[in-house]
């Protein structure tokens, strides 16, 4: 693990040398983001089996913490210090994940899919509404990567490595809290809930600490997503970037950490170049054609894909994940 | 891994080339909302430009006018997305657009992260893009929301009587602009406002707010794009409402007068102001009516506001390159100083910039009546000209006022 | 006082629209546990197309049946085609789903544009009616409206209660396994069911797209508005769907009249309340 890790950010710093900024920004840094929170998705759906599209609504909230707790162009909020803003945000995302949780967590299956829908929707009619704490339609702007010892996060390069760095580390974390007994658990309560019970687990509190880890990682990812675009508004947390979670995370495959980052590549690279290669206004056609190509052939996205045809280095087992029955 | 990093590098290295500049072309880049509820109105904008680089036969000084086309759904997001992508991968030079009010006022921010890219508004019209915390690179060859309603405000009180109104209209930054500008003059004379309607954009059931009119009111300003219009007069009429409309310039844009179904009639007699009129004679109008009508058949009747104004922005770009010969080095600052100090006759009269590079226009307060083929066009009444954006108090006493909000002015 | 009069007739016209849209919702789900996510493309798909049919035959009701007859056939068409072969795997059918409403949606604005189309309802039923004793003017369509959803509420209840279908669809909604072991060719049931829910909705999108207008992104807000009714009331319950839909109908409208800044928050509030107290939704069955 540890040398594949390694091997990771050498490949990130390989790249940031050779790759132009609109490359490192706009595709590198955003797959990352993206793949990020699309892979708290693989903790809750993969693992879990707790299938939520409010995952984008949970990024939104800790970005509008950035932006309302620390500085931002439409002259509301707190204007403090990044050394409390970033951790507050993470915190203030992480408990509104558990809640939804905890809502939702009455739920299963189906419903939870439209329960997880339905609380994105109310926090997205909310931000558009609410002038005092999200500033409405506008949202907020002027918000910027800090400065942290002289090294400007804003910079292409840093900006890229700091977003490959956290989703590498995203990316190792869940492997290794794939292996160790809570995710084993999680897998158990998957697939049989009822027996887990039995066994002495506490099968709502495990489910709520998926939810916590799936929303930590969300808001890691809502903060940069914030510094990557500037800004916030509702358009941020509606609907469709809601459901382009899932897509990313389905195409790309929720057995093993890796996936959700393969998807996130796919999606931004045919998102970014399909005004080249298509009618611009016909992204849609295609990114619906390729998400539902890919679910009715494979059963878990392109890594489902790489396992029957054994692509090297992607085969299940390859990143040492526990498997998917 | 590897197999993915090998695949990045490969990217990596034909992406590289992107940004690499011809030397005999002039990279120009248009942001419209070419997805999403306004994407007609999106289509009109791209349009104009269209037209604006056709009329100079695709070049300009000597050198080729490449033109690469962005599209946003109308949200902020989107539109930043679209100009890093034209901006920072395609090399745009020249950024014209975007459409509407909240993603002017992102691309504004945008614009002063890339100094070696000019940016022309397009379409957006809130206040704050130019008034407060202007760009050194963004230029706004059109007027904002309050510019747009110029004269409206004095009209409805004097010429039709109206003293006390209601006020429908969506609730975000363009809206709050356009009812502020309708509202300052209207207001001073001692027009009364009985309530004001805010409501969500993309509302589509009104009857809420219908049953809430008052009765003692004289007319109602009704302030909704597109579709909302469109479903906010069906249903005014079909519960019998029979009050007078003064409608804010996008109620009654072409794209509502061209659409499906009869409840637009009940406009015929509307006043609005807006910086086109359909039955304007100026030869330039005409001219551009006759351009628009020839390339795009498929188009509306009569070009849209946004097909002018894009078209506006996109021919002052183009002849302050004319002046300068194509001359973009230097961070644009030979292309900057002709393009601040340019003054042209538009299709909508004469234009120029103040010194926070927003324009100074002609605006057109007119009447909506049937037009020859059944639909329904607006009437030329009279010109409101020159008109800058501290509507005539000089800029201490204007920004004073503070910014454009749900509750701005007060109309005490 | 006539304020509220008529924001409780508006709420009730509403809850009818609402009706129309998720009762087809519901009864898919109820059967085969799969949730159909493209239930508002074809909303507005069927309300397209009955657009085109009344535009081009001059008659509003033949644009009704062709709204409500195309979706039927698309609905028979998806079942037979797609959801078929995921049968079980309900995730799967779902995110189908998903992907189809995005594609659906995007073809539609590539057919139809971003413009509003509106229906030309026949005279009969437009401008506004006093209604006695209220003394209040209001108009005939949203009446009309209500009308029609109370009628399919009726008929609904009817061929589920009182045919040899709705017997079985009663009994695959029960019991599944129990159904096709008395030898009931179920799949069969299920296109029949698939193609009457999807034709509530086409049906829906005619007289939706007459009451307010037709445009992109009303296959969301239907499909929104499907989903909260269908998780208030419960899930495959025609009774629980017509309680959801007066429900959220009441709460979007008083919510739109007496504070309008909130009032679209307030619908999903219901909702959370409801599924805090009983997740199953109000007139569920507990799994």
């Amino acid at each position: 693990m540890p040398t594949r890790f390694s091997l990771v950010l050498f490949a990130l710093a390989g790249l940031s040398v050779v790759a132009n900024d609109f490359f490192l920004v706009q595709i590198g840094a955003q797959a990352a983001i993206l793949g990020l929170i699309a892979l708290s998705l693989t903790v809750l759906a993969g693992w879990g089996g707790i299938v939520s599209l409010s995952q984008m609504t949970v990024a939104g909230i800790a970005g509008y913490s950035v932006a309302l707790l620390g500085s931002n162009s439409a002259g509301l909020g707190f204007d403090l210090s990044m050394v409390i803003v970033v951790p507050s945000a993470l915190a203030i995302g992480t408990v509104f994940g558990v809640l939804v949780g905890a809502l939702a967590g009455r739920t299963s299956g189906i419903h939870t899919i439209m329960i997880t829908l339905a609380v994105g929707v109310a926090v997205y009619f909310l931000a558009n509404q609410n002038y005092t704490i999200f500033n409405g339609f506008t949202g907020y702007a002027g918000l910027e990567a800090p400065k942290i010892f002289g090294l400007d996060l804003r910079q292409p390069v840093p900006f890229f490595l700091l977003c490959g760095g956290l989703a590498a580390a995203g990316w190792a974390l869940v492997s290794v809290i794939g292996r160790s007994p809570f995710g084993i658990g999680l897998i158990g309560v998957r697939d049989n809930a009822r027996r887990l019970t039995a066994l002495g687990y506490n099968v709502p509190a495990h489910r709520l600490m998926a939810h916590g880890l799936a929303a930590f990682l969300a808001s890691v990812g809502g903060i940069l997503l914030v510094w990557y675009n500037g800004r916030i508004s509702p358009g941020t947390i509606s609907v469709g970037p809601m459901i382009d979670i899932l897509i990313i995370a389905v195409i790309g495959g929720m057995a093993r950490p890796i996936g959700p980052f393969i998807g996130a590549l796919l999606f931004v690279l045919l998102k970014t170049f399909a005004i080249d290669l298509v009618d611009p206004e016909r992204f849609n056609t295609v990114i619906g054609l390729v998400f539902v190509i890919v679910v009715l052939v494979s059963r878990d996205g392109l890594l489902g894909l790489a396992d029957r045809i054994r692509i090297p280095g992607l085969q299940r087992g390859a990143d040492g994940e526990t498997e998917r029955p | 891994m590897k197999l993915k990093t090998l695949t990045a590098l490969a990217l990596a290295a034909t992406l590289q080339t992107g940004a690499a500049l011809a030397d005999d072309t002039i990279k120009f880049g248009a942001i419209a909302t070419l997805e999403g509820p306004f994407a007609v109105l999106g289509q009109e904008g791209i349009r104009g430009v269209e037209l604006a680089i056709e009329e100079f036969g695709g070049e300009v000084a000597g050198k080729k006018i490449e033109l690469m086309v962005g599209s946003s759904n109308a949200q902020p997001d989107t539109a930043v997305a679209a100009a890093r992508k034209l901006v920072e991968q395609d090399g745009a030079q020249i950024v014209i657009g975007p459409l509407s009010g909240s993603e002017g006022l992102a691309i504004k921010d945008y614009s002063k992260t890339q100094p070696q890219a000019s940016f022309l508004n397009g379409g957006s019209a809130a206040q704050d893009t130019t008034l407060r915390d202007p760009s050194e690179n963004f230029f706004r060859w059109n007027p904002d929301g309050a510019q747009w309603v110029a004269g409206l405000g004095e009209y409805t009180f004097k010429e039709k009587g109206y003293r006390n109104i209601a006020i429908v209209a969506e609730d975000y930054s363009f809206p709050y602009t356009l009812v502020f500008g309708f509202m300052k003059p209207y207001c001073e004379l001692g027009g009364k406002v009985a309530e004001r309607f805010w409501v969500p954009l993309g509302t589509k059931d009104y009857s809420s707010v219908i049953a809430s009119i008052p009765d003692d009111i004289d007319a109602i300003l009704v302030t909704l794009g597109g579709s909302d219009a469109i479903n906010f007069l069906s249903q005014y009429q079909q519960a019998g409402g029979e009050k007078p409309m003064v409608a804010g310039s996008i109620t009654v844009d072409q794209s509502v007068l061209s659409s499906k179904g009869r409840s637009k009639d009940y406009l015929i007699g509307t006043p609005t102001s807006s910086p086109v009129a359909d039955t304007n004679t100026a030869k330039e109008w005409t001219d551009f009516v006759s351009a628009y009508q020839a390339k795009f058949p498929e188009g509306l009747p009569t070009p849209s506001l946004f097909a002018q104004e894009y078209y506006v922005s996109t021919k002052a770009a183009l002849l302050a390159l004319q002046e300068v010969d194509g001359d973009l080095s230097d961070q644009q600052k030979a292309f900057r100083a002709a393009l601040s100090d340019l003054t042209f006759l538009t299709p909508a009269g004469e234009r120029h910039l103040d010194e926070n590079r927003q324009v100074v226009t002609d605006i057109f307060l007119s009447e909506i009546r049937p037009g020859e083929d059944g639909g329904l066009v607006s009437e030329l009444i009279s010109v409101i000209p020159q008109v800058n954006q501290t509507l005539g108090d000089d800029r201490e006493t204007f920004l004073a006022y503070g910014p454009v909000g749900r509750d701005n002015p007060e109309c005490k | 006082m006539k304020l509220f009069l008529l924001t409780i007739l508006n709420s009730l016209t509403l809850a009818g629209l609402y009706f129309l849209v998720a009762s087809g919702f519901s009864l898919v789900f109820g059967l085969m546990r799969s949730v159909n996510l493209a239930h508002g493309a074809l909303y507005l798909l069927g309300g397209y197309i009955g657009w085109e049919v009344a535009e081009f035959s001059g008659s509003w009701l033949i644009g009704i049946a062709a709204g409500a007859v195309s979706m039927a056939l698309c609905g028979a068409l998806l079942q037979l085609c797609v959801f078929r072969f995921l049968e079980g795997q309900e995730l799967r059918q779902t995110l189908v789903s998903i992907g189809l409403s995005i594609i659906v949606a995007d073809v539609m604005l590539a057919t139809w544009g971003g413009q509003a189309y509106q229906f030309e309802v026949p005279d009969f039923l437009w401008g506004s009616v006093k209604i006695p004793l209220l003394g209040l003017k209001y108009p005939i369509y949203r009446l009309f409206v209500l009308a029609a959803a109370v009628l399919a509420g009726i008929l609904l209840w009817l061929l589920l209660n009182r045919t040899r279908l709705g017997k079985m669809i009663r009994a695959g909604v029960d019991d599944r396994t129990m159904l096709e072991a008395t030898g009931v060719d179920i799949q069969k049931i299920f296109v029949v069911v698939f193609a009457l829910g999807a034709g509530l909705a086409g049906l829906a999108g005619v007289v939706g797209g007459s009451a307010l207008s037709l445009s992109p992104g009303e296959d969301l807000r239907y499909l929104l508005a499907s989903l909260v009714v269908v998780i208030v009331g419960g899930m495959g319950s025609i009774a629980g769907a017509a309680y959801g839909a007066l429900l959220i109908g009441f709460a979007d409208t008083f919510g739109l009249a007496y504070s309008p800044t909130y009032g679209v928050v307030y619908t999903f509030l219901i909702m959370i309340v409801v599924l805090a107290v009983r997740p199953q939704g109000l007139m569920g069955k507990s799994s």
